[in-house]
Order: C-alpha cells, then sequence, then structure tokens
C-alpha cells in the first residue's frame, strides 16, 4: 500500500480477482455429489439384493415412531426452551439461576445417562407422587418426556443467543416508548430473534431426529430398535445396519438442505 | 443515598431537574456531581468532548442509566422514586438515538404505531392516523408502507422523531441525532429538529452540530469529564466562553 503507481498493486488486485473467479467450482458441493452417491449406491443395494430388500421391509414400518417421536419432542423442547431461554435472560436473579441450573445440569450429563434416568427414576418418582401406576406410563411416553425436556436446555441457549444478538438499541427504544420489558420482549425482540434462530432450530431438530434413535435404549420400536430386532433373529447385520443407515442419512440430508436454503433466505432478506 | 438527600426546589417551569447527579460504570466516573434545570419551552444543547458524561445525563432523563447518586425529577416527579412508574413517564419523554433504533422487522408506519396502540390504547385506525399525520410533519408520508432498512439514514431518523412525538411527548432528548448521518443528510433533520423547537417543544439535544447550536439553542450545557463547566444562555456561551476547556472545544469544532 504505498502508491497508486506501486508495480505490486496491479498484481495484488489480480490476485484478489482469480479467486473470485475459481470460487464458482471451489464452492461446488462436493461432498453433496459424494453423499447422493452413497445413497444412490445404497439405494441400488436395497432394491437389487432380495436380502437388504428384506431387510428394508421388516425396517421401515418403525419410521413412524421415529418421526412421530422427533416431531412431538420437537415442538415441546420448543416450549420448555423458550421458557428457559427467556428464564435464562431474565433481570429476576431467581428465575435466572433457575434455568441457568437447568440448563447447565442437562449440558453436564450424556444424554444417555439423561434418558435412563428420567425414564427409570425421574417418571417413576413422578408417577408415584401423582398416585399413577408407574407402567401406565408407556416407554414412548417417557421417552419423548426425556428427550424434550434435555432438548428444551439446548434450545434455550439457542433463543438466549437470539435474544442477545438484538441490539440493545432495540430494548432501549421500546422502553423509551413507554413499553414494559415484557412488552418489548413480545413485540419488538422476540420476532428479531426468532428469526435469526430458525436455522439453528433447524439444526437442532436435524439432532433431534438422530438421537431419536437412543428410543432403542428403551425398547421403543423405532427405526434403530427394528433393526436391532431384526438382526437379533436374522444375525444379518450388514443387511439391517446398511439399511438403517441409508434411511437416517436420507432424511439428515433432505433437512439439512432445507436448512441451508433457509439460512440462504433470511440471509438475504 | 438519593432519598436522603433534600428535595430541590421545583418549579412550575422546570420540566426537568437533575440534582447532584453521580453515575459511574464499574470504576468509570461517567457522571460527577451534575446539577441541571430544563426550563419549558427551552432547547438545550450539551457539547462536550468524546467520553464526558453527555450521554450518560442524557439517558438518566428517561432512567435509561440509573443514577449511582442524585435524582432526576421530571415535571416533579422523582424518577427514582420507588413508587413512581417509570413507563408512564417515558411516555411523556422522547428519546431520539444516534442509530435511529427503528424496529426493522416493522413497517415505518407500524414502528408509529406500535406504542401508540399498546401504551396509549389507541385504535388501530387511530394510531395509523397519528402516525401519518407525524410523517406528514417530519415530511416522508409516502414511505410508510416501507421497512426502515429500505429507507436513507436521514429518512431513518425522521421516522424515529416521528415515532417520539406521536405518543405527544412533553420533552425530547437527542443523543447526537445527526452523528450516524452523512453529511447531505444531516441538513433535512435539522430542519425538521428547528421547526419542532420552533413549535415550543422542549428538547435536549446532545449535539455538536454548532450551526444548529447557536440558531436554536436557548440553553448550552459544556461538559468535560463527567461535570459541568460551564453552562448559559447560549449565544453568551458562544460569543464570551469563560471555561478554557469551552474555548479550547469551540476553537477545535468551529
Ligand atoms: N454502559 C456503560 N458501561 C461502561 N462504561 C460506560 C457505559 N456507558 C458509558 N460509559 C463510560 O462512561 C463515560 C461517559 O460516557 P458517555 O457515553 O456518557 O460519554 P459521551 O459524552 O456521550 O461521549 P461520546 O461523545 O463519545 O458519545 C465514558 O468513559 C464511557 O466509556
Ligand atoms: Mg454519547
Amino acid at each position: 500500500m504505498t502508491g497508486p503507481d506501486h508495480g505490486d498493486l496491479s498484481e495484488a488486485g489480480a490476485a484478489i480477482v482469480e479467486p473470485a473467479r475459481r470460487s464458482s467450482v471451489r464452492d461446488l458441493p462436493l461432498w453433496l455429489f459424494a453423499i447422493l452417491a452413497i445413497l444412490a449406491l445404497m439405494a441400488v443395494v436395497i432394491a437389487t439384493e432380495a436380502s437388504f430388500g428384506e431387510a428394508f421391509e421388516v425396517i421401515i414400518p418403525g419410521i413412524s415412531l421415529t418421526v412421530g417421536i422427533t416431531l412431538v419432542s420437537f415442538v415441546a423442547s420448543i416450549a420448555i426452551g423458550l421458557v428457559a431461554g427467556l428464564g435464562r435472560v431474565s433481570r429476576n436473579i431467581v428465575i435466572r439461576n433457575l434455568a441457568i441450573t437447568y440448563i447447565e445440569f442437562i449440558r453436564g450429563v450424556p444424554i444417555v445417562v439423561l434418558i435412563l434416568m428420567i425414564a427409570f427414576v425421574v417418571v417413576p418418582a413422578g408417577s408415584r407422587i401423582l398416585g399413577i401406576p408407574n407402567n401406565a406410563v408407556p416407554q414412548e411416553t417417557r421417552f419423548i418426556i426425556a428427550l424434550s425436556v434435555i432438548y428444551g436446555a439446548f434450545i434455550a441457549e439457542i433463543f438466549r443467543a437470539g435474544v442477545e444478538a438484538v441490539p440493545k438499541g432495540q430494548m432501549e427504544a421500546g422502553r423509551s416508548l413507554g413499553l414494559t420489558h415484557a412488552q418489548t420482549m413480545r413485540s419488538i425482540i422476540l420476532p428479531q430473534a426468532i428469526r435469526t434462530v430458525l436455522p439453528a432450530l433447524g439444526n437442532d431438530f436435524i439432532s433431534l431426529l438422530k438421537d431419536s434413535a437412543l428410543a432403542t435404549l428403551l425398547g421403543v420400536r423405532d427405526l434403530t430398535q427394528s433393526a436391532r430386532l431384526y438382526t437379533g433373529s436374522s444375525f444379518r447385520f450388514d443387511e439391517a445396519f446398511l439399511v438403517l443407515t441409508f434411511l437416517y442419512l436420507s432424511m439428515t440430508l433432505v433437512l439439512s438442505l432445507l436448512v441451508q436454503q433457509l439460512q440462504r433466505r433470511l440471509g438475504r432478506g | 443515598m438519593a432519598e436522603s438527600a433534600a428535595r430541590p426546589e421545583i418549579g412550575p417551569d422546570d420540566r426537568i431537574v437533575v440534582d447532584h447527579l453521580w453515575k459511574s460504570f464499574g470504576t468509570i466516573q461517567a457522571v460527577r456531581d451534575v446539577s441541571l434545570r430544563i426550563r419549558t419551552g427551552t432547547v438545550t444543547v450539551i457539547v462536550g468532548p468524546s467520553g464526558s458524561g453527555k450521554s450518560t445525563v442524557l439517558r438518566c432523563m428517561n432512567h435509561l442509566e440509573v443514577p449511582t447518586s442524585g435524582a432526576v425529577y421530571i415535571d416533579g416527579v422523582h424518577l427514582g422514586d420507588r413508587r413512581t412508574n417509570i413507563n408512564l413517564i417515558r411516555r411523556e419523554v422522547g428519546m431520539v438515538f444516534q442509530q435511529f433504533n427503528l424496529f426493522p422487522h416493522l413497517s415505518v408506519l407500524d414502528n408509529i404505531t406500535l406504542a401508540l396502540r399498546k401504551v396509549r390504547g389507541r385504535s388501530k385506525t387511530e394510531a395509523e392516523a397519528i402516525a401519518m399525520a407525524q410523517l406528514q410533519r417530519v415530511g416522508i408520508p409516502e414511505q410508510a408502507r416501507k421497512r426502515p432498512g429500505q429507507l436513507s439514514g436521514g429518512q431513518q431518523q425522521r421516522v424515529a422523531i416521528a415515532r417520539s412525538l406521536a405518543m405527544n411527548p412533553r420533552v425530547m432528548l437527542f443523543d447526537e441525532p445527526t452523528s450516524a448521518l452523512d453529511p447531505e443528510m444531516i441538513k433535512e433533520v435539522l430542519d425538521v429538529m428547528q421547526e419542532l423547537a420552533a413549535s415550543g417543544m422542549t428538547m435536549v439535544v446532545v449535539s455538536h452540530e454548532m450551526g444548529f447550536a447557536r440558531q436554536v439553542g436557548s440553553h448550552m450545557v459544556m461538559m468535560d469529564q463527567g461535570r459541568i463547566v460551564e453552562e448559559g444562555a447560549a449565544e453568551d456561551v458562544f460569543a464570551r466562553p469563560q471555561h478554557p476547556r469551552t474555548k479550547e472545544f469551540f476553537s477545535k469544532i468551529l
């Protein structure tokens, strides 16, 4: 940067332009082609090899529980996450510390352990307190409760980050107009926060879908449990787990492309 | 601390009284013992170097910052009193920020009608009529349906002024309203402010626009290192600055 007539400058300029020209090739989603190729290969195997086809037939009914658990847990964890996330940014120290305690507790324990703990300790204790017979709560329900409580903590952190990303001036402008803290939160901060957290929520939906496979811990017959049951009777591990991988990967691929699309649209808007 | 101090004398003409205001942020003393009277219908211009505490004093006037000690009274109401509902006070005190702080997810019209409806309890039609009248006043009624992001800086600041005016405030606070604007847009905002002053609005303006201060200002306050070092009628301070810091400041800025 010594002057406009310095010889090096034009070269520097060219160097800046060049990668931009090449970027169209570089930015090609080669990984996407690779994943699609792997999926296509798996699909061909499943379609042509009889034993793989049979495994597919046996496992696929589990998809209704996998999808059902994911959807219900996601809705519940958004509700929990919204409450805990707002609690996390509350000015009331009791509420704020309650929220932090919940979030840090969840984040400090492995998901597998939390699921076992909630399903076999917390829910039985809860049903004793409420006077419900313990076996009246089905394993599916326990698993959904566990996933919702776990993901509620993750989503709370997403909402917290979203609220904190809204410039401080927005709250100040709202308050200067005489709006209360709650009114400003509802009408000004949250609508902006939700826009910015949508991609992160999408990513957590994908994680939740994958973690729904832990239903197998409780013997809930989702995709994973169906595959494991099938290997137990048939000993066809190759077939069962290739089919299982194929199913999860195709679902998560579609979802992550949707999230990327969403991100692009929000980025433009 | 604030409660123990005696209540200052507050006349019927005193819209805002700042009484021995101190404000610290951690170890930083932002405001040191500032006392100030803003009389109804006057335009007070606060000047001073960066970090001298101008914004902090202004922000204490609607309790965006809570004083460390001392007190602010608006129309005789002590803002720091536990019985004071600050939301009721703030709707009477308009505030215009350097960064506009418009709500980007709402249209220009909705930016203005939001508080009218939620705070003043106006119906949608009433609120929109008031909003349109204020947009007319600041000269951009045709932008009502746009989002703030589609407007120029000067237009955005005029919307922010219209948003405050729509609440029909008794006093307007401006914190460097033109500092974030490109030079060619400064005038359109100052013109609106000048018109507002001419209409009799009580205004407190932190600004380095000396032309504006000279033409429109009735009172001038010079701050340095958290203190008021000089204040008086605007023309006097301009014509005969007394404090060396004021002289130095003017020589730099003019
Ligand atoms: N929220 C805050 N947290 C910590 N320090 C602060 C905060 N607000 C202001 N200060 C400090 O207080 C002092 C006075 O700041 P203030 O913003 O009132 O000055 P100013 O006169 O408005 O300056 P400028 O012309 O740069 O806007 C500065 O040292 C500033 O760094
Ligand atoms: Mg300032």
